[in-house]
């Protein structure tokens, strides 16, 4: 109540409060326009030490070296990510969060998350502003120091269009079951919200095929493009010794079908369903999603934009070693295996009968030195197939990768 | 514990020494990419801006993909630059009249476009169109050297094999387009024409010819060379692209231009294998070889690799009648509809690595194998081809062999 009732009294009020020396009361008399740069309430909370606002982030950087056919571009580095959260209590059952990315530098610079949530009940709460659609596991658990693998799966980058913020407003809880009807059901989660949605770009795109990441329009968090937005969805069941099941889907049109009242082309949809799952066996690790994409694609555009999409990774952890190493208390040694494979273009040519492949599998070993949860060392070595559209001779590449990723 | 993470080292060492093993760069013979050699590094330069621009630079709606088009990209089509795919195929269409051959322009000819970027209705074939035409991507290899041949030497073979009097080649001559720009050893005919030999009926003078055409009509890009879009008649008569024209600078159309010209000719594969040589010598025997010309040499060219230099491309670069069988209806500028310039035989060998596995051979791809392809030539081409399959299996399986050598 006393913090209500602080948050009032800095919105309603108060001036110059740079003059930090004076008092809560005082500043209520000396309100002039000009002080409204410093009239702001986390201004006010700060000074009297009542911040509610923390600040955190993550790095990650790798070094690359790989060839493709046996052609190698030679050894290279990138920083990937260096991103900062900012999180505020912003009053009783309110929270706000927010991410901002910062990829290859400042090469790209997003916003990815800046929401409010309002919990109602921790099985109901109203989550409104830029967030992550549920969309798979991967999504929303982008963030490079939880992963064991440098490189992001395939699945959830290529076809789901991890990371996918989207300005959108709906609902998320959580229902606690254990001791209830099924014993061993711990949680069981549930998240839906209405987006924005993607656009256009996945079929208008210089990619020559079906691509949804490419429907990532810098404008959706300002406007829809078809005025018809879409909706994403994700329930999920965790179990108290087993781990994490979750079933989500994200469903709506995609095209600028409309505009100034004039018909410009058919309305387009775009399906996604996703299964993931996080498991913990014994000391294994078992981390992996399965998506599918149904894209209503135009007949015009030819066999090589698919409409039909999928793909699967699945990651397995396992330690082999726990202790203290060196100067450092509690590390682990995890040796890990990726499995993944997408395609982008189910079916047949109708010219030949053949499978119309543009596929990618791909095995990722590696090691990896976890400092507590927020640092880890990774080692990686990819061994990946591509067949083309056509199915000519597969392509070969293999590299290795040395990445670290710590939350800060 | 400590074992352990090392046999987990060991074996993942043991994975990455082996795999990296694995990836040794394949054979120069068994690709069609790559340079031709003796390139300055300069050279290279603009060999490695065209490779990108014809290989890697897809076109999409923003970039002036369309509105109307066949294929999104010159790769998609000519694969690793090898032969095209049957889904890529592009139809052309005009019609015969008193007058000659009308490529029905006014009704969006000479080709079809029958795809088109979301929103806009793809092309269809009008019903004045009565010649109808489909033809499958060549191989774009080792063209350079094929255009440093002079007029002259083409003239002189027409002339030889006419002496000869086994198979008759005959030139194509083309009207120039407004960009064209005569080299030292092209001649013009009395209408000041001049002689095509790219494209499969020889439509298109030289290397610029062509790919001007094929971003314009394969891919709807417009260039500084020609900024027309192709038109849908069934949307307007006008160019309804809403992107700025040229969609594409001259220097890319120069930079594709040059690599065309520098890509290097293919490399047979055991050309001294027994089997090769007994092949290539009934390929002689039995006349494939009067148009399908082993040797030929090149004129006198700016760009050092090209000039002057003996290569072997399996053609003569003339026009043959190939008889009803293979007769398409369709005419490019002069020539009889059943009469197509002998393609080059080398790279064919490689024709299933950009075909998706399978072989799709002759001008629409009809033929399924070698031998399919062979038994189809008719025309000038009857007796060879009869020669051939009155050879005994084995002998046709070493023509095979020395055919896939190439
Ligand atoms: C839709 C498929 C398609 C696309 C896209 C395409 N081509 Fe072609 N290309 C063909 C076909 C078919 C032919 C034979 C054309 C003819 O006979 O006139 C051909 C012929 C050629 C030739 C002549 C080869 C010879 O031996 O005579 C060249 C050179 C060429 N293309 C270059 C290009 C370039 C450069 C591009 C991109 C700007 C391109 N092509 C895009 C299908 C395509
Ligand atoms: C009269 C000239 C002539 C003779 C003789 C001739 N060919 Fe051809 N050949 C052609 C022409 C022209 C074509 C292209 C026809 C078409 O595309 O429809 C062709 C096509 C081919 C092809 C398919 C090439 C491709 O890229 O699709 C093969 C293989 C071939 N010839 C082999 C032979 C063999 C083997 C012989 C001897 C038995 C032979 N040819 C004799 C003119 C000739």
């Amino acid at each position: 109540m006393k913090r209500l009732i602080i948050l009032l009294l800095s919105t309603i009020s108060i001036g110059h409060t740079c003059l930090a020396q004076e008092t809560e009361q005082d500043s209520l008399s000396e309100i002039t326009n000009k002080n409204a740069l410093f009239n702001r309430p986390f201004v006010l909370q700060s000074q009297w030490g009542k911040s509610s606002t923390a600040i955190g982030g993550y790095i990650e950087g790798n070094t690359n070296y790989s060839s493709t056919d046996g052609v190698s571009d030679g050894f290279s580095m990138e920083l990937r990510r260096f991103n900062i959260f900012l999180y505020a209590s912003v009053g009783d059952y309110i929270k706000f969060i927010s991410e901002l990315e910062f990829e290859h530098g400042t090469e790209e610079i997003a916003l990815e998350t800046a929401l409010l949530d309002f919990e109602l009940d921790p099985a109901l709460i109203i989550r409104a502003g830029i967030l992550l659609p549920p969309i798979g596991y991967f999504n929303q658990n982008h963030d490079g120091p939880k992963w064991e693998f440098i490189d992001r799966p395939l699945v959830s980058t290529t076809i789901l269009p991890a990371t996918l913020s989207e300005m959108g407003i709906g609902i998320h809880g959580d229902f606690n079951l254990s001791g209830e009807l099924f014993s061993n059901v711990q949680v069981l989660t549930y998240e839906l919200y209405v987006v924005n949605g993607l656009q256009d770009g996945i079929i208008n795109n210089s990619s020559g095929r079906t691509s949804i990441p490419l429907g990532k329009a810098s404008s959706r968090f300002e406007e829809d493009n078809n005025g018809s937005p879409s909706l994403t969805g994700r329930l999920g069941i965790k179990f108290k010794t087993l781990g994490e099941f979750g079933g989500s889907f994200y469903a709506g049109r995609y095209n600028r079908f409309q505009e100034d009242g004039l018909d410009l082309d058919e309305k387009r949809s775009l399906y996604l369903w996703a299964f993931d799952y996080n498991l913990n066996i014994k000391k294994l690790r078992i981390l992996g999603e399965w998506a599918w994409a149904s894209i209503n694609v135009p007949q015009s555009l030819g066999p090589a934009f698919g409409d039909q999409q999928w793909g699967a990774h699945t990651d397995l952890i396992y330690p082999i070693r726990k202790g203290d190493l060196w100067r450092w208390k509690e590390t682990t040694l995890n040796a890990n295996v990726r499995m993944e494979f997408v395609d982008y273009n189910q079916g047949d040519f109708v010219e030949t009968g053949a499978n119309r492949f543009d596929q990618i599998w791909a095995i990722v070993p590696g090691i990896s030195l976890r400092f507590g949860t927020n640092t880890a060392l990774k080692v990686n070595f990819r061994y990946q197939w591509e067949k083309d559209l056509l199915g000519n001779p597969t392509i070969k590449s293999t590299g290795y990768q040395f990445g670290f990723a710590s939350y800060f | 514990m400590r074992s352990k993470i090392l046999q987990y080292l060991f074996v993942w060492l043991a994975i990455a020494a082996c795999e990296e093993f694995l990836l040794e760069p394949p054979v120069e013979n068994e690709l069609l990419d790559g340079p031709i050699a003796g390139l300055s590094t300069s050279q290279q330069q603009v060999f490695l801006a065209g490779d990108i621009a014809f290989n890697d630079e897809i076109f999409g709606p923003e970039s002036g993909l369309g509105p109307i088009f066949v294929s999104t990209s010159c790769g998609g089509c000519h694969a690793g630059d090898g032969k095209g795919h049957p889904s890529t195929v592009l139809t052309r269409f005009g019609r015969q009249d008193g007058t000659g051959f009308d490529h029905l322009i006014n009704l969006g000819g000479p080709q079809l476009q029958h795809r088109a970027i979301a929103g806009y209705i793809p092309e269809e074939i009008p019903s004045e169109a009565t010649a109808i035409t489909e033809l499958i991507a060549p191989a774009v290899t080792g063209l350079g050297l094929l255009s440093a041949v002079s007029d002259q030497q083409l003239l002189n073979l027409v002339a030889s094999q006419q002496t000869a009097g086994i198979v008759s080649g005959s030139l194509n001559y083309v009207k120039p387009p407004e960009f064209f720009k005569p080299q030292s050893f092209h001649i013009p005919n009395v209408d000041g024409d001049f002689i095509g030999r790219f494209g499969k009926k020889s439509g298109a003078i030289d290397l610029l010819h062509q790919t001007v055409n094929a971003y314009k009509q394969d891919m709807g890009v417009t260039t500084e060379f020609d900024q027309e879009d192709p038109i849908n008649v069934q949307v307007s008569s006008l160019n309804t692209d809403p992107i700025a024209d040229p969609e594409l600078p001259a220097a890319t159309v120069q930079n594709v231009v040059f690599y065309l010209q520098t890509l290097k000719a293919p490399i047979p594969r055991n050309p001294d294998d027994p089997l090769v040589q007994s092949g290539k010598l009934l390929f002689e025997n039995i006349g494939c070889a009067n148009c399908h010309l082993p040797t030929m040499v090149s004129g006198l060219h700016p760009i050092e690799p090209l000039s002057e230099k003996v290569f072997h491309p399996y053609t003569d670069l003339l026009l043959h009648d190939m008889g009803p069988q293979l007769d398409d209806g369709y005419v490019e500028s002069q020539e009889l509809s059943s009469e197509w310039r002998t393609p080059p035989l080398w790279g064919i060998g490689l024709s299933a690595n950009s075909q998706g596995g399978a072989i799709h051979l002759m001008h629409d791809g009809r033929a399924k194998s070698l031998e399919e392809a062979i038994v189809l030539h008719g025309g000038e081409a009857a007796t060879s081809s009869t020669l051939y399959q009155e050879l005994t299996t084995q002998e046709q399986q070493s023509v095979l062999t020395f055919l896939r050598s190439l």
